[in-house]
């Protein structure tokens, strides 16, 4: 028997947290505010602790009915929260990696106008989040999505009085509607299919289908319809731009939402409907293909960015292609794996970039930064750990996850393993690059004369001047930041450190088993002999394959020590020489100028001159306001008629009597 | 035996005579005369319609329009007396209180 868990408590506590401070917050003191957010958020992260001490004791899966929503004939959808070892992992995922966020928070956004607006979007992400975890059926998960699709809108444009966090704000919110149109349709003809979108039903209905070898039937356009919302939330190959524009919002967010737990959203969704993906072999192909091109061409955007923000965007995106790499070979729980210990990584980094953009005084550029490493210890060292764990040395958590990725797919087809650690490589080279820029070398901009007394002047806590309206860190000297920042980003570093530990002898793998128990046997149906064979050499190739990939990461790092650390000029001049190539990298292969010309501008175009002045003005206006025209000018001239005068209203009852009398002696003469 | 339509000609020429002596006229008392000339235009078409059909439905038609047209010639009477009373006048035109 096993009790009541009352999960619906876990993301209603975080509502009832953006409520209170959406409402009332205005008059909170910047105390108060931060208090009940993390009071809130804190209580549901202890309550999904709560859950996870008594798993073992539990029957899973778990799921209960709060309530009836929609019921329609047999057709029937309930509020109901599920759980189970995947849910389980993203709930402590979410919950823990948003917790430390929101402390990280209080400190960051200290100076920032609007703070309880900012918890108050921060918890209802959190709401928002934690019903698409727990959601029991595709609706609710549906409702969790768009939720924290509204809420990273809200947080992208937090400061949105610049045109471009506005902008960007909204290039977010329309990019994933593109997506969310694909998991509509695809919810539809899960609907059509199996008249229901609970979990446990559609896949117990989907359990019985065999591969769909050939690959044209109604489970692989499911399958691919899901996919295509997938790319928009997690920012895959097309759909990925909006998620570098969203650096514009405060930092937190981009570490919360766009690299810890939005973001992975879609590779959840994935696995989640692995039940599906796995019956639609063509389907896990082309995730597998925009995983894996998703991580190359992301990383290599990746190399040429000078924004630190902007860096850890794409390997953001590139470090999704992964995932979905995983996905695509029938990994999921590698995928999952390796969300978890990217939510701690490259939460962590976003986390310490944050740090740095506070000591330097709201710089991004990285190339007005450098020699921090003395100044900001602290931050230098969670940073360093982030940064080793992302390239993938052991035995740091990104090092498991991302090797576990790499032998899976090199089992499915080697081209995948091959353009993966490539990737690798990229990735290594890219985050030592920014680690170089960064903390090493001399710091171009106002050195130490103007520091020593602004630190002692910040550490006894009196409030530092502002300089910047938007980004209120305007401090003049180079500063740690205060402990309430650092906290966060030490226990991150912990997690970053040991996170990838519980994959060792496949603990992971085992332990998300009972959900993905029939990924294995999909595997070997529809890739045949080759994984099978893969698998009996195990043993050996696994090894070779990780020294391999961990070469890579030691070869970025080299490379990267020997660009921006022995001979700095030398990137300039290789810049130089490929400049093309270069070029290309640096504008981001100019994907963002290609949509805006073949989607963008026509679209504009066509708006302005067929739906506004065609359409809305010239027929839906001009039909309305013509018939509004018509009425008027006939009733102006009926409005003569009505005189008061009886006599008159006499003579128009003889004469149309007259007239009436006139047409029927007209018809009785015509017909004999 | 005269024909059906010498009867219908002189009935809509009564008619006819009605319509336009309560359009033209002013004295209510001529408008009133006018009715009983067109209620009495109708009665003679009734009449003839049931002679030529020999259906009593039509004779029978012509008394329920003669006690109304009675009745409303004594409340009509009535009205007008009151009306000259209170106005000292009989021109329609003049009676127009509810107009705006």
């Amino acid at each position: 028997m096993t009790p009541n868990l009352h999960l619906w408590i876990i993301p209603l506590l975080p509502l009832a947290g953006a409520a209170i401070n959406g409402l009332l917050g205005k008059r909170f003191s910047r105390r108060t505010v931060a208090a009940v957010a993390l009071g809130f958020c804190g209580t549901a992260f202890l309550m999904a602790l709560w859950i996870a001490a008594q798993f073992s004791s539990l029957s899973l899966p778990y799921s209960e009915t709060l309530a009836t929503w929609i019921r329609s004939g047999r057709f029937s959808v309930d509020f109901a929260f599920y759980l189970d070892q995947l849910s389980l992992v993203m709930l402590l995922v979410v919950t823990g990696v948003g917790f430390l966020i929101h402390i990280y928070s209080v400190g960051y956004m200290w100076e920032e106008g609007g703070y309880y607006r900012f918890f108050s979007y921060l918890n209802l992400f959190m709401f928002f989040m934690l019903t698409l975890v727990l959601a029991s059926n595709y609706l609710l998960m549906f409702i969790g999505w768009e939720g924290v699709g509204l809420a990273s809108y809200l947080l992208i444009g937090f400061f949105f009085l610049r045109d471009s966090a506005a902008a960007a704000g909204k290039k977010a919110f329309i990019v994933n509607r593109i997506g969310d149109f694909g998991f509509l349709i695809a919810l539809f003809l899960i609907i059509q299919h199996f008249n229901s979108l609970d979990f446990q039903r559609v896949f117990a209905a989907v359990q019985p289908y065999a591969p769909e070898a050939t690959g044209a039937g109604f489970l692989t356009a499911i399958a691919l319809l899901l996919m295509v919302g997938a790319c928009g939330k997690s920012a895959q190959i097309p759909l990925y731009v909006w998620l570098p524009d969203a650096m514009e919002g405060p930092t937190p967010v981009s570490a919360l939402i766009h690299a810890a737990t939005m973001v992975t959203a879609g590779v959840y969704m994935v696995a989640r409907s692995h039940m599906i993906f796995e019956r639609a072999p063509s389907a896990l192909t082309v995730v597998a293909i925009i995983g894996t091109l998703t991580a190359f061409f992301a990383a290599t955007i990746g190399i040429a960015q000078t924004d630190i923000k902007k860096v850890l965007a794409y390997s953001t995106i590139s470090q999704l292609g992964y995932m979905f790499l995983a996905c695509g070979v029938a990994a999921f729980s590698a995928g999952i794996f390796h969300l978890m210990t990217h939510a701690f990584f490259k939460g962590l980094l976003f986390l310490a970039a944050g740090s740095v953009i506070h000591a330097v005084g709201g710089e991004q550029d990285m190339r007005r930064m450098g020699g921090l490493r003395k100044k900001i210890p602290w931050t230098f060292g969670t940073m360093t750990i982030a940064t080793i764990a992302i390239a993938g040395i052991p035995p740091f958590a990104g090092f498991f996850s991302k090797d576990e990725i790499l032998w899976r797919a090199y089992e499915a087809n080697w081209i995948y393993w091959l353009v993966g650690l490539v990737t690798a490589f990229i990735t290594s080279f890219y985050m030592f690059r920014l680690w170089f820029m960064t903390f090493f070398g001399e710091y171009p901009g106002h050195g130490e004369a103007s520091h020593g007394d602004d630190v002692a002047e910040w550490r006894a806590g009196a409030p530092a001047p502002h300089t910047s309206a938007s980004h209120g860190h305007g401090h003049s000297g180079i500063h740690e930041s205060p402990k309430v920042m650092l906290v966060p980003l030490v226990i991150l570093a912990a997690l970053s450190f040991v996170g990838g530990w519980v994959g060792i002898h496949h603990g992971f793998d085992n332990f998300l088993a009972p959900v993905f128990e029939s990924s294995a046997v999909a595997a070997t149906t529809f890739q045949g002999g080759a994984a099978t064979q893969a698998r009996q050499e195990a043993p050996g190739l696994e090894t070779t394959l990780m020294v391999v990939s961990v070469a890579a990461g030691v070869l970025g790092f080299l490379l990267a020590f020997l660009l921006y650390n022995r001979k700095p000029e030398l990137p300039a001049r290789i810049a130089a020489s490929a400049h093309g190539l270069y070029s290309a990298v640096a504008n981001k292969y100019w994907i963002d100028e290609l949509y805006a010309w073949i989607f963008v501008k026509p679209l504009i175009a066509i708006s302005g001159v067929v739906f506004w002045r065609g359409i809305d003005q010239g027929v839906i206006d001009a039909t309305l306001d013509g018939s509004a025209d018509t009425a008027r000018e006939v009733s102006d001239n009926l409005r003569h008629m009505q005189s008061g005068n009886l006599r008159s209203y006499a003579g128009w009852v003889a004469i149309g009597a007259t007239a009436v009398i006139a047409y029927m002696v007209w018809v009785g003469l015509r017909t004999p | 035996m005269l024909s059906l339509s010498y009867y219908l000609v002189l009935s809509a020429i009564l008619f006819a005579c009605g319509v336009t002596g309560f359009l033209i006229k002013r004295n209510i008392i001529t408008i009133f005369m006018s009715i009983e000339l067109m209620l009495n235009g109708v009665n003679l078409s009734f009449v003839a319609f049931a002679a030529k059909w020999h259906a009593l439905s039509g004779q029978v038609f012509v008394f329920f329009v003669m006690v109304v047209a009675a009745a409303e010639a004594a409340v009509g009477l009535a009205i007008i007396i009151a009306v000259f009373r209170t106005r000292q006048t009989l021109n329609i035109d003049q009676v127009n209180l509810l107009k705006l």
